[in-house]
């Protein structure tokens, strides 16, 4: 009995030294995105609301929300404005469809390794490609 | 068995139940049928610009929506962050500290946002 306690295998939350050498399955890099793209989002709330201001208070600051994204802000360039868009958009759709995931496993108890799987899979997918094609968008590929 | 509940429980600063877990959930899903909205609005009405963007906004239904939104946000943004400092931040003064932290600048954000909705 003691020596098959002794044996059990012990399981901790991952330290963040072991971040890069620990090998998650997809639906745990799902996981980790969602919080830290919650996190990014969190961090960029009062420029998503500064945009936001000055999007909708005037047709004169109308135009400096579209002129923000060529000429900056400050000492901040036009793409690093661009940049830190793209890290909102990635963020919102990353955390937008792993939350409908969520959701969807919540209410329709799919909670199979093969579904936790293939949904990862194309939570993944979806949050990065369709940042891709935002991003081109953003800055001016099409 | 340590005892963790009733007087005797170890007080970490979370919710002991559903309410939070629930509330993320029902803010979220508002959160997505917002989004859901939004992009119909943008996505069928023509040409985009200043007068179309204010346009959608004015509307009283899209007030009271927005306003939904904002409030649901900053609770959605509440427990996700607060857990995140319970994973991550061990000592107590430090994590007390940034969830004073958090709320500050969730209250003060919203503050905003409603401003911003409610001028137009």
């Amino acid at each position: 009995m003691a020596d098959t306690l002794k044996e059990r295998p012990e399981f901790r939350n991952i330290h963040i030294t072991q971040i890069r050498t620990y090998r998650l399955p997809p639906a745990g890099f799902v996981s980790i995105l969602h919080r830290i793209s919650g996190a990014i989002l969190f961090l960029l709330l009062p420029f998503i609301i500064w945009l936001f201001d000055v999007s909708l208070t005037s047709e004169i600051t109308f135009e400096r929300f579209t002129s923000v994204f060529v000429a900056g802000a400050g000492f901040l360039p036009g793409w690093f404005i661009k940049l830190v868009t793209l890290a909102i958009i990635w963020g919102y759709l990353h955390h937008f469809i792993a939350g409908v995931r969520h959701l969807y496993m919540d209410a329709t108890h799919s909670v199979t390794k093969e579904f936790g799987h293939s949904s990862a899979v194309i939570t993944l997918a979806l949050g990065f490609g369709l940042t891709v094609i935002l991003g081109a968008k953003l800055f001016g590929l099409f | 068995m340590a005892i963790n509940y009733g007087s005797k429980r170890v007080v970490v600063g979370a919710s002991y139940g559903l309410r939070d877990w629930l509330a993320q959930r029902v803010t979220a899903v508002l959160m997505a049928l917002f989004t859901v909205v939004l992009l119909a609005q943008l996505i069928f009405g023509g040409p985009l610009g200043y007068d179309r963007w204010a346009a959608i906004f004015s509307a009283q239904w899209m007030k009271f929506l927005t306003f939904v939104v904002i409030v649901s946000l900053a609770y959605h943004a509440w427990v996700g962050v607060r857990d995140i400092w319970m994973d991550y931040v061990k000592p107590v003064g430090l994590r007390l500290a940034l969830q004073v932290f958090s709320i500050v600048w969730l209250v003060g954000c919203a503050g905003w946002a409603i401003q911003v909705l409610w001028r137009l």
